[in-house]
Formats: C-alpha cells, sequence, structure tokens
C-alpha cells in the first residue's frame, strides 16, 4: 500500500511559497545554492534560445520553462561516469551536465544532428523518435553490470512517451536485469496538443512500476530539493545492484510545444496562469532568501554569471561557422563504401563548378 | 466563377471531410488530429465538425495506431489514420508489414482492410534529423500495399478520395513542402484513378519520370531546358503501387530518353525499380541508358546540408546532358 502512496502522491520539501514542508528535513544550504545557480542557468538558457528562434538563428526550439528543476535536478545527481539519455526538450539538463551549450544547440541550428561528443560527458545523443533511447539506456546500464562498472543511467522521457511500446519494453527489461537505470518521466501535462488523460488513466504513470516490478516514485517537479533527494535515492538504488526506478515529476509545461506550435489551440491562458505561481526558481530563491543563503551579492554574481553564459550562447550560435557539405558522406560508414566515395566527388565536382 | 485556389493541407482536408460526411464508416485519427487539427493542420476542423466519435487523437503510439486501425478496419470500419511525420510511422512498421500489407492474402480475401494510413513525407523544408525522411520504398517493397504520392492539390483531394474508398491498405505520402503553397482545385472535376500516371508536360528528346514533391523540380528543369532548346517532357506517376507501366513506357519509347527523379537515396529505390522496369520493356527504343537523379545514399542531411542532397534542377540537367546526344545526328 506504501508503494501505491509513493507512487501517488508527490514528495515535496519546498512548497510554493518556498517554505519547508512540515516534516521535512531541511537540504544542504550549500548544495540548494549550487541548485539555484543552476535553475538561473537553466531560465536564462531558455529564454536566450527563445529569443534566437526568433532571430532565425535556430530552426526551433523545444523549451523546457517551467521543468528547470526536473532539468537541473536529473544532472546534478550523477556522478562523472554516469549516463544521460535525453530528448530534445533536455538542452538545459545537457547543459547541467556540463555540454557547451553551443554543441548542444547545433542540433537546433541546423548544422548537425548531434554537436557534441556522447562520449566526453557520457551524454547520448538528443532523442527525437520518441521513448527509443529508454532501451538504449537499458542497454548501456546492462553492459555496465556485465562489464563490472559501477554506471548508472538516467534515462529521460515525457508523459506522451510512456504510451510508445519501447517504454514499456525498456521498463520489463530493466526489471527483469535488475539494469542500474532511472527512468525519469517529466510529466508536463501534455504531449503537443495532447492532455495527460489521453495518455492514460492509470492512477499515476509512476504507478506503473508497480506492474513492472519496480518501485515507482512521483515527486513534485517544480521543487528541487524533493527532486534531488528523490532522484537522488534512485541513482542510489541502482548503484547499490537494486535495480532500476521509475520517478514521474509533476511539472508543467510553460510554453508552447516549440516555437512553432500554437498552445492557445489546445489550453486556456488560465490554466498555464494557476501553474506560474508553482515557479521552480521562484521556491527555491524565496527559500534561500529567507535563509540568508542568498544576499544580494551572491544573486548579483549569479545573475551576472548566467548573463555570461548567455552571451557565449548568442556569440556562438550567431556565428557564421561554415559547414562543409562533403561532411554528408564521411560518417555513414566506419570507412565510406565505394559508392559513397563516388557520390562525394560528384558533389565536390558540382561545388568547383559553382 | 473562378475555381477556388486551396493549399494541398486544405485539399486533404476537404477530402477527409467529404469522406466523413458521405461514409458513416470513415474515421480519422491519430497524434494531434483532432483539437490540434494536426501539426500541418490537416484535419482542421474537423474535430469540431464531426465530433471524437469520427476524429479522435489516440495515446501517443504509432504501432497501437495501426494496430488498432487493423482491427477496426475488420469490423467495417474505414479508419484514415495520421502517423504525424515520415519518421516516426516506423514504430508502426512491424503492424504495417505483417498485418496491414498480408491479411487480404493471408485470409484467400476473406478480410481486406481498407485501412488509408496518411504520411507527411519527404524533404525541403528545413526539418530537424527525423523529420524528413522518404520512405516509399520501405513500402513499395511491400507486397499488399498500395502506395500513393500526389504531386498536385488537386491529386491530393482525388486521390485520397480514391485511397478511401478503395478496398485495400493505402499508403498515402504528402510531399510536406507542398502543403503550405495555393493551387486552383475544382473537386468536382475527377482526377485519374489510383494507378494511372499523368503526363504534366509533353515532351520530344527525353522524359523526365517523378512523383510527389519531385515532380515541380521535374517540371522547372524542363522549362530550364526549354529555354536550351531541349524539349523535355515530364511524367507524373502519382500512385507507385501499383505502377502505370504503360503510360510511362509510352513516352519513353517516343522519346527514347529517360531520366527517373526522386528525393530519396537511389541505392535500392524505387527509382532504381523505375529504371529496370523501362530499360526492361523499353531497351530497344532507348538511345541511352536510363538515368536516376536521386539523393545520396546518406541520411537525410541537417537543415543547412539539405540543398546539397536535394535533386535539383542542375543535376537533373546534367543527368539529361549525359543522354548520348552525341549518336542522335
Ligand atoms: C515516435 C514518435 N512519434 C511522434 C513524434 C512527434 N512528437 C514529437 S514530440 C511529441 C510529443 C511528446 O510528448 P511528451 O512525451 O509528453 O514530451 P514533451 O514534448 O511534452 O516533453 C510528438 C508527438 C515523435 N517525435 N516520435
Ligand atoms: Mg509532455
Amino acid at each position: 500500500m506504501s508503494q501505491l502512496k509513493a507512487a501517488l502522491t508527490p514528495a515535496r520539501l519546498l512548497d510554493e511559497s518556498g517554505r519547508l514542508v512540515r516534516g521535512a528535513t531541511a537540504p544542504d544550504a550549500e548544495t540548494l545554492l549550487e541548485g539555484y545557480r543552476g535553475l538561473v542557468f537553466a531560465r536564462r538558457l531558455n529564454e536566450q534560445a527563445g529569443a534566437l528562434v526568433r532571430q532565425g538563428r535556430l530552426a526551433v526550439y523545444p523549451s523546457s520553462r517551467g521543468q528547470e528543476a526536473c532539468q537541473v535536478a536529473c544532472a546534478s545527481v550523477l556522478e562523472e561516469g554516469d549516463w544521460l539519455f535525453p530528448t530534445y526538450r533536455d538542452t538545459a539538463a545537457i547543459v547541467a551536465r556540463g555540454v557547451d551549450p553551443v554543441e548542444a544547440l547545433t542540433l537546433l541550428r541546423g548544422d548537425w544532428h548531434c554537436g557534441y561528443d556522447p562520449n566526453e560527458h557520457k551524454v547520448a545523443p538528443q532523442a527525437t523518435p520518441l521513448a527509443t533511447q529508454l532501451l538504449h539506456a537499458v542497454g548501456v546500464g546492462h553492459a555496465a553490470r556485465l562489464k563490472g562498472e559501477n554506471t548508472v543511467v538516467m534515462a529521460l522521457c515525457g508523459d506522451g512517451a510512456t504510451s510508445e511500446g519501447d517504454f514499456h519494453e525498456a521498463c520489463n527489461f530493466a526489471a527483469v536485469f535488475r539494469v542500474p537505470v532511472v527512468f525519469f518521466v517529466q510529466n508536463n501535462k501534455y504531449a503537443i496538443s495532447v492532455p495527460l488523460a489521453r495518455q492514460s488513466v492509470a492512477p499515476s504513470l509512476a504507478a506503473k512500476a508497480i506492474g513492472y516490478g519496480m518501485p515507482g516514485i512521483r515527486v513534485d517537479g517544480n521543487d528541487l530539493p524533493a527532486l534531488e533527494k528523490v532522484l537522488g535515492e534512485a541513482v542510489a538504488r541502482a548503484r547499490a545492484g537494486e535495480g532500476p526506478t521509475l520517478v514521474e515529476a509533476d511539472t508543467y509545461r510553460i510554453d508552447s510545444h516549440t516555437n512553432a506550435d500554437d498552445a492557445s489551440r489546445y489550453r486556456a491562458d488560465d490554466e498555464v496562469n494557476d501553474w506560474l505561481p508553482r515557479d521552480p526558481l521562484l521556491r527555491v530563491r524565496t527559500y534561500l532568501k529567507a535563509k540568508g543563503t542568498l544576499d544580494d551579492a551572491r544573486e548579483q554574481e549569479i545573475a551576472d554569471a548566467a548573463e555570461e553564459m548567455a552571451a557565449a550562447v548568442r556569440a556562438g550560435v550567431g556565428a557564421e561557422t561554415p559547414v562543409d557539405p562533403e561532411e554528408i558522406f564521411a560518417h555513414v560508414y566506419a570507412t565510406p563504401t565505394p559508392q559513397l566515395a563516388e557520390q562525394r566527388a560528384v558533389l565536390r565536382a558540382e561545388l568547383e563548378e559553382a | 466563377m473562378s475555381t477556388p485556389k486551396m493549399t494541398m493541407a486544405q485539399a486533404i482536408n476537404a477530402a477527409l471531410r467529404d469522406a466523413i460526411a458521405q461514409d458513416d464508416s470513415v474515421v480519422v485519427f491519430g497524434e494531434d488530429v483532432a483539437q490540434l487539427g494536426g501539426v500541418f493542420r490537416v484535419t482542421d476542423g474537423l474535430h469540431r465538425e464531426f465530433g471524437e466519435s469520427r476524429v479522435f487523437d489516440t495515446p501517443l503510439a504509432e504501432s497501437g495506431i495501426v494496430g488498432m486501425a487493423v482491427g477496426m478496419a475488420m469490423n467495417g470500419m474505414r479508419p484514415v489514420v495520421e502517423m504525424q511525420f515520415d519518421a516516426f510511422a516506423y514504430p508502426a512498421f512491424e503492424q504495417i508489414v505483417s498485418h496491414v500489407a498480408k491479411l487480404g492474402n493471408r485470409t484467400r480475401g476473406k478480410v481486406r482492410l481498407p485501412i488509408v494510413i496518411r504520411i507527411p513525407y519527404a524533404g525541403g523544408i528545413g526539418g530537424v534529423e527525423h523529420h524528413c525522411d522518404s520512405s516509399e520504398a520501405y513500402y513499395a517493397h511491400t507486397p499488399g500495399l498500395t502506395v500513393v504520392a500526389p504531386a498536385t492539390n488537386a491529386d491530393a483531394y482525388g486521390l485520397l478520395r480514391a485511397a478511401i474508398a478503395s478496398p485495400d491498405p493505402v499508403v498515402f505520402l504528402e510531399p510536406k513542402k507542398h502543403y503550405f503553397a495555393k493551387e486552383e482545385v475544382d473537386v468536382s472535376v475527377p482526377v485519374p484513378p489510383i494507378g494511372r500516371a499523368v503526363v504534366r508536360r509533353p515532351g520530344k528528346d527525353a522524359t523526365l519520370i517523378a512523383y510527389g514533391p519531385s515532380v515541380p523540380v521535374a517540371l522547372a528543369a524542363a522549362a530550364q531546358a526549354a529555354t536550351e532548346g531541349r524539349d523535355l517532357g515530364v511524367i507524373d506517376l502519382r500512385s507507385i503501387v501499383p505502377f502505370d507501366d504503360e503510360t510511362v513506357c509510352a513516352e519513353v519509347r517516343r522519346t527514347g530518353r529517360a531520366v527517373v527523379v526522386a528525393e530519396a537515396p537511389g541505392f535500392a529505390s524505387v527509382a532504381s525499380e523505375i529504371a529496370a522496369r523501362v530499360g526492361e520493356r523499353c531497351f530497344h527504343h532507348l538511345e541511352a541508358p536510363v538515368r536516376r537523379v536521386t539523393g545520396f545514399d546518406v541520411p537525410y542531411p541537417a537543415p543547412k546540408l539539405e540543398h546539397h542532397f536535394l535533386p535539383g534542377v542542375d543535376r537533373i540537367l546534367d543527368a539529361v546532358d549525359t543522354l548520348q546526344w552525341e549518336d542522335a545526328a
């Protein structure tokens, strides 16, 4: 019964007004301050990327505004050797993991499909085909176990993606093989226009875990310390050889699906407005201010650093970096086939003629 | 009265609306097709007009969508399902290949599946990865599937009506780059049936064979060639399966030269099949080998590189130049 309760009632540490909930152990102030910095960076990245789309510098941007606590927490609970499997919406998490934001935005800028080296930061390429990456995450985790490594894999997906067959297969494989993976579902209530009620009538998404034989935990997705606690415990379980966990974050997609989407066609402004006071950033700020951990000087220092990051993103994304047309042939196989070499020569001749 | 102008999205929308209105067994479902009206607005307004029982969103699962369509068709309905993008149809591949395509044959024709699988298709829209695949070869290679690719908005209307009426399952490939381009469409004028190609431009020197998004590119190449004194004809296949050997071969026998144009990578492609068929059937009429101008054999490139991949006017005219004109004295 307590299993079901954990899967239904979101775990919380900070309430919407930034106060510690009754009976909760206070989070470590310095850790939370670090988290606050992450939130400010993630928010600034979302805003900056949105602006770059409007200027035509990025083709498209799926924003994680409102979900920044999820983005920060899923990266902060990982060790250096762990892996992160993100989706198209998780650029801020990738950056929180240490990937250069300009490299992370290469996909959306339209230069190449994946702009960073997945091995360098142990971050898989952002997955667009929904839920497919969850099985890859299981594979990385299972290989780690077979090789005797103590790697943990953090696998991200959205509420909509939980309807795909691959989600089911990944959960089941992970549970059967006791794979050290954490499935982290950011339930932001929409899959483009389709509301959660059309994805599932299960008591919660976390409750699905029970059917697979793994723990399912629901957590307030706008509560950074609660997320870090729940995800941290799931990572610890995985590392200790106790198998996978399904964590569902109760959160909300504040922006449209992408800039190309018009959310007014399917949801009321009132609904969005109801979520604004639950902002993940404000909550931590209020708490840290009240505690005296975040004074004006520190706040300014963090804001300045975020501004510096945004300036670097503007400069990097805005720079006229040439793309090499011939690169389309370079990586298809480890060694290009004779046919590709021939086709490359055709393109080169065209380019030389032009 | 002048003929109304419609985009291809509107023409498809009109076909769906008319089919739903005229046949109680037609149902439309998929991802984001109801309230949103589809990410390309192809189903705009249909949910409002016909209600949830005729037009509805499903949970997010393509295998589920197509698999459920199989069962609904077994129970007398005519499902028209939408895959959101070409590359997002792949989770449904098992259902399409093992069931949609085969059930009629497995049951000696006792169970027919009048299903239409609509797929926004091909490139040229600057889409990030997985949004621009040309996947026709997978379907065309699967016996049991009818594969249709309209190139004009009038055909989009007429062919979709025919697809919905067909007793067989149809994969209906909608060139995305055409969705928002306006053309005159008179829905009261019938278009040729599925399986018939159309000569879009007669020509006496060589024949360009194209379908879907490559038809306007072939027409542009023919227009350019005309200014250089070469008279190229253009055939729009309209339907890949069934293939109209008759129309294609009649034209090629007349001109003696042919170039096939398609966006998909050329290796083991529909373009290859066309070149082989034309070679076999028209050998004694050909002045030169049939050429293919296709995408390169690489995954669809990122937006900034796609124009290097897509077959364009220059590449088509270069191919035409190689058709051994020096022998034709
Ligand atoms: C297999 C597949 N089908 C359809 C799509 C198109 N698509 C992209 S995002 C999306 C909605 C996903 O919703 P959710 O999983 O809740 O994630 P969110 O976008 O809300 O973060 C859809 C339908 C896709 N990318 N992959
Ligand atoms: Mg969602």
